[in-house]
């Protein structure tokens, strides 16, 4: 595919990860960050948020699968998954965080939940997208050209 | 027929009121007739309830016209109906007659008919009728009676014409008829004569009267009985003649023929006698409300209502009356209006609480919207702009650069603005907060014109004058003052195109303001650390915005000796002086600039007002400025005003209230001035201190200002490089380094002496000196070591922070170590800055790399931070908890520490508050001390030097901002971290 086409199916994208929330201005904190001496900072880090993010959606699973649900357990998860989506600028990720919280503030075991659910599928959905997004970044890179500036 | 019409004269049944009596009571009363008369019958009527004078009553009866008027009606009525009775027997009578008429004309037209066929058969021979007899006998008169009212009849007997047979029937049938007929008069004539018998039978009217009259009044006592009335009347001199009374406190005799004074006395007794008075005077009758307090009844209201009684003549001859208790009602009323009023104020202060419930609202709205304005703009708009400073620093060709510096400016300008609307909506929403601080209104003055000047890109006289009597210093919140004046006068430079711009400050007044009670009051921020180290960090993010005014301004301090000797007598005088004085500052910005028309000068104060459309897009500008200096000026109790004249310039005006702190107010005696003298005597600039005249003359545009960035920053920078040379020129030497360390070591003491004294509730304030005495050793390490190998007072340029000594300390290590190749190049640009804008090079050595620590478990936040920290030039080490943070700060130094609050382990706050102990006391509390850590160097004084923490909040509300400022944290980045807010943050602490 022509570069060009590339780049603005690329531009697309990540104008629509803007516009519908999934991603906020943090996200282009990591962008600016990413230069010569660290060409793939982005990739990097959101390959972090991913895996850390499963390895903390799964002991969320677990955590709220207890018997005795242990809140505080659960909060510290939710507070780390929080702390990264918003360092990586997964907004709506961490908006559901929040109420998350909020939840295990209120000890709702429903609410918990719920929100367990939602941010799983928050989760998938942004990663969908940031996978899209690298790998559109790989072609244009493959073919030659360069990451247009947003 | 006529049986129908006696019928319903027998039905007619009388009523058990008599119409008349109905017509007199004016029907008041509704009685169901039929019922009643049993009713009356079950009743027993109690007769002694009422006393009266019977006699009285038959007079009255038969004399007053009413009573007459009665009995008139009765007799009327009884005359009517007999009339009646006579006319109906009449009315039956002639009907009667009518009809035995008729019956007798039939007859003769039978006869004729039958003499007509006599004729008929018999021919000329007259033969005489059996009937002509009974024609003869029953004749003579219906005869004289008109034959045309029979005359029907008679043509329809003659269309019956038929045989002699018939005819004979018919007669026979006729007779009969007849017979009937008649036998029917002579009943009536019967009833008749029945009736007029009974009329002469029935009873005589007055008979019929008394029987009505005594129904009536049995009617009235049973009505009476349970009434809580009391029905009077009484004659022309209100002597009672009758009274009915449901509840007798008094016998016959006790009432009648007397007046109300003469039965009882008290309260409302009079009252009511007058009132009867006045209606037998003015003959209308009237209802009144009369509270009685009694002894026979005790407090009871009484609804009276009295009415006049005429005789025939129309002559008053008394009253009645009737009184009705009401006591209760009245109660009741009362009670209702007070519930009523109760309801109205509860309404009110409804309605009040419901307001102040709203604009609490608006404010809480306000203070979020600032919030959300605040985080959503400034801070990528910050960006935006750092990043294009650093982009101006780096190699860019001419057009490049020109385009980048509009794009500064820009840039620049927009977030001037949004500080602006910021700090208007901080004004509006009561979230701006005063400081309290000493600062010199000379120094202000000089400094803003100062700053105009070098900004100043035409040519212009800045000028300024502070009278003699202005203090010293004054306490008050220094930054708003110069943003006032700042303001103002950028305002006067923009408008005037030639002439000059000039400040003067003058006393209008000054007053004492006792406070006994001490400082608490009156400098409420000293009160709370927390808001005031929040001052500082503003002041310092401010410094920064502004190009470093504040550390320019405490390079011209001078003499750290002296700061410290003014705290440590300011200490002591608190407790010697509880009187504290207020001036009123009067300062004029003026200029000869285009002025402001008169219809102008109303909305000038006002948001987002300029004095024309045409204005804005010459001069540009929000119009935001001046809103602000008002807003603010009233914020600090003052006032702000404007005098212009077009074409010839504009003033502004502002008073101010200042407190003066003690030792100033006296300047002028030989007290304060000998307090002063020591320092004075080693700093020749001192006399500039006190000078109050300035003059700034713009030179042409020169040197390296095309070599820098943004001309604003370029502009401050050689502003602060003249500054300091003049410092230098004074002659601040390796001496007076010495003798500043020596004025320290005076201050310390006295501060400490100072902080002895101060009680238990200035423990805060006394916080705040101790700081500042930690500044003050600081600086003094700090110009001891560099003056070894410079001398100049940029060594001591950047003490507003504590931490500052250490770094620069630090710095000079590494220098002397070796100069550190491939340095990054954000340190490289502010080399150049520097060397470019004062021609010195020692400068940059003091801006290379700081330890810095990040304490933050989660990885990603790591990996983010330590890769914006490269950026900015910083290498960093990371743990992952507040104990290993301990571990780490025991093992090596760190001169700034990033921590995140939130950690497992041990959070930010208590690994803080572990570090700050350990500062203070020398030793690690035994929890956290580190077993395998050999190179503890407890206790030894570089390493109890306070480090720099700033932590790293998730949730940015003030509570948890509070508690990271609490807890010993010098400053805050909110998460998640950004580019801009570390840079920010850590410029603070790193002059970078």
């Amino acid at each position: 595919m022509d570069v060009r086409q590339l780049q603005r199916q690329w531009i697309d994208l990540i104008s629509a990860l803007f516009r519908e929330g999934f991603l906020d201005a943090q996200f282009t904190q990591l962008q600016q960050l990413q230069d010569e001496s660290n060409p793939d900072f982005v990739v990097e880090v959101v390959t972090l948020f991913f895996e850390d993010s499963e390895r903390l959606l799964n002991d969320l699973c677990n955590v709220l699968s207890q018997q005795v649900v242990d809140f505080n357990r659960v909060d510290a998860h939710v507070h780390q998954l929080k702390g990264s989506s918003a360092s990586i600028g997964a907004q709506r990720v961490k908006n559901v965080c929040i109420s998350f919280r909020n939840c295990c503030e209120e000890r709702n075991l429903e609410g918990c939940f719920g929100c367990l659910q939602q941010v799983k599928q928050e989760y998938t959905l942004v990663k969908g997208k940031l996978e899209a997004l690298f790998g559109l970044e790989q072609q244009i890179v493959a073919a030659g050209g360069s990451l247009p500036m947003m | 027929m006529e049986n129908v019409i006696l019928e319903e004269a027998d039905n007619e049944v009388l009523p058990m009121w008599p119409d008349n009596l109905m017509n007199a009571a004016e029907k008041q009363f509704n009685i169901e007739t039929g019922a009643d008369r049993d009713m009356l019958e079950d009743v027993t009527i109690v007769d002694d309830s009422s006393v009266a004078d019977f006699k009285r009553l038959l007079e009255l009866t038969s004399y007053s016209e009413k009573g007459s008027s009665q009995l008139a009606y009765l007799v009327k009525s009884w005359e009517y109906k007999q009339a009646n009775a006579a006319r109906l027997l009449n009315e039956e009578l002639s009907i009667l007659n009518i009809q035995r008429k008729e019956t007798e004309l039939k007859k003769l037209e039978i006869i004729e008919a039958h003499r007509f066929e006599q004729e008929k058969h018999a021919g000329n021979k007259r033969p005489i009728s059996i009937l002509e007899e009974v024609y003869d006998i029953w004749g003579a008169a219906p005869r004289r009676i008109n034959d045309g009212h029979a005359f029907n009849k008679i043509i329809t007997i003659d269309a019956e014409y038929n045989t002699v047979n018939y005819w004979k029937q018919r007669a026979i049938q006729l007779e009969k008829l007849l017979e009937e007929s008649i036998q029917r008069e002579q009943m009536l004539m019967q009833k008749l004569q029945d009736n007029l018998n009974n009329l002469q039978a029935q009873s005589s009217p007055v008979d019929e009267l008394s029987q009505i009259l005594k129904r009536a009044d049995n009617y009235l006592h049973f009505i009476l009985q349970t009434a809580p009335v009391v029905i009077g009347h009484q004659d022309k001199e209100l002597r009672y003649r009758f009274i009915y009374n449901h509840f007798p406190r008094l016998g016959e005799e006790d009432i009648i023929g007397k007046t109300d004074t003469e039965i009882f006395t008290g309260l409302g007794v009079k009252e009511s006698q007058e009132f009867k008075r006045e209606v037998l005077e003015r003959g209308l009758p009237a209802k009144r409300e009369i509270t009685f307090e009694t002894e026979l009844f005790g407090k009871k209201t009484f609804l009276i209502y009295v009415e006049p009684v005429f005789s025939k003549a129309g002559e008053t001859i008394g009253v009645n009356y009737l009184g009705m208790d009401v006591t209760d009602q009245v109660i009741k009323r009362e009670k209702m209006v007070k519930i009523r009023e109760e309801i109205a104020v509860q309404k009110a202060k409804e309605k009040e609480l419901n307001k102040t419930i709203h604009i609490t609202e608006e404010t809480m709205r306000a203070k979020q919207m600032l919030a959300t304005m605040s985080h959503e703009i400034r801070s990528p708009l910050t960006g935006v702009v750092s990043m294009a400073e650093i982009l101006a620093n780096t190699k860019l060709d001419k057009e490049q650069r020109q385009l980048l510096d509009v794009m500064i400016s820009s840039g620049d300008l927009v977030l001037q603005l949004i500080n602006d609307i910021l700090d208007l909506s901080k004004v509006e929403s009561g979230v701006m907060k005063l400081e309290a601080a000493k600062f010199r209104p000379r120094e202000v003055v000089k400094h803003v014109l100062q700053t105009a000047a070098a900004s100043l890109r035409k040519q212009l006289t800045l000028e300024g004058h502070v009278a003699d009597d202005v203090p010293i210093e004054v306490i008050g919140d220094v930054l708003r003052i110069r943003q006032i004046l700042t303001n103002l006068i950028s305002n006067a430079v923009k408008f005037t195109h030639e002439g000059k711009v000039g400040v003067n400050l003058k006393l209008q007044s000054e007053k004492y303001l006792s406070c006994s009670n001490g400082h608490d009051e009156i400098l409420p921020a000293e009160n709370c650390s927390s808001s005031l180290t929040k001052a500082n960090s503003l002041k310092s993010k401010s410094c920064s915005n502004k190009g470093m005014l504040r550390s320019r301004e405490d390079k011209e301090d001078n003499g750290y000796c002296k700061i410290a000797t003014e705290t440590a007598s300011l200490a002591s005088e608190e407790k010697q002086q509880p009187c504290e004085k207020i001036v009123l500052l009067h300062c004029d910005v003026y200029d000869t600039g285009i002025g402001i028309p008169e219809k102008a000068l109303p909305s000038l104060f006002k948001k987002y007002m300029q004095v024309s459309a045409d204005h804005a897009r010459k001069y540009g500008g929000t119009g935001l400025g001046l809103a602000i200096c008002k807003q603010l000026v009233e914020l600090m109790g003052g006032r702000l005003t404007v005098t212009s004249q077009v074409n010839c310039g504009s003033t502004f005006t502002f008073l101010l209230p200042c407190k003066v702190p003690q030792k100033q107010a006296g300047s002028d005696d030989s007290d304060g001035e000998s307090s002063m003298s020591h320092c004075e005597a080693k700093h020749d600039i001192n006399l500039d201190v006190l000078n109050g005249s300035f003059l700034f003359k713009t030179c042409s545009l020169s040197n390296g200002f095309s070599l820098c960035g943004s001309p604003a920053r370029k502009s401050n920078l050689l502003c602060s490089g003249t500054v300091s040379t003049s410092i230098a020129g004074n002659g601040l030497s390796e001496e007076s380094g010495s003798d500043s360390y020596r004025c320290n070591e005076e201050a310390v003491s006295e501060v400490s002496q100072g902080s002895i004294q101060v009680n238990r509730n200035k423990s805060e304030i006394l916080n705040i000196k101790e700081k500042e005495h930690q500044v003050n050793t600081d600086s003094f390490d700090v110009s001891i070591r560099n003056n070894s190998y410079s001398g100049s007072a940029d060594k001591v340029a950047y003490p507003t922070c504590s931490p500052l000594g250490s770094i620069v300390e630090d710095n000079s290590y590494q220098i002397y170590e070796s100069k550190i190749p491939g340095q990054h190049h954000t340190l490289e640009k502010e080399q150049n800055a520097q060397i470019t804008s004062n021609g010195r090079s020692d400068f940059p050595k003091t801006g290379s790399q700081p330890k810095i620590l990040l304490v933050e478990d989660n990885k990603i936040n790591i990996m983010v931070a330590k890769s914006m920290l490269k950026q900015l030039g910083h290498k960093i080490d990371v743990v992952h908890n507040g104990l290993e943070a301990i571990y780490a700060v025991q093992r090596a130094h760190f001169d700034l520490i990033l921590m995140d609050v939130c950690m497992p382990v041990m959070d930010g706050l208590q690994a803080t508050k572990h570090i700050r102990s350990f500062e203070e006391h020398g030793y690690w509390d035994p929890s956290v001390t580190c077993s395998d850590s050999p190179t503890m160097p407890s206790g030894t004084k570089k390493c109890r030097k306070r480090k720099t923490i700033i932590a790293m909040t998730a949730n940015a509300m003030a509570e948890s901002v509070a508690d990271c400022l609490h807890n010993g944290m010098d400053s805050f980045v909110s998460k998640p971290v950004t580019f801009e807010k570390l840079k920010e943050c850590l410029q603070q602490f790193f002059p970078c």
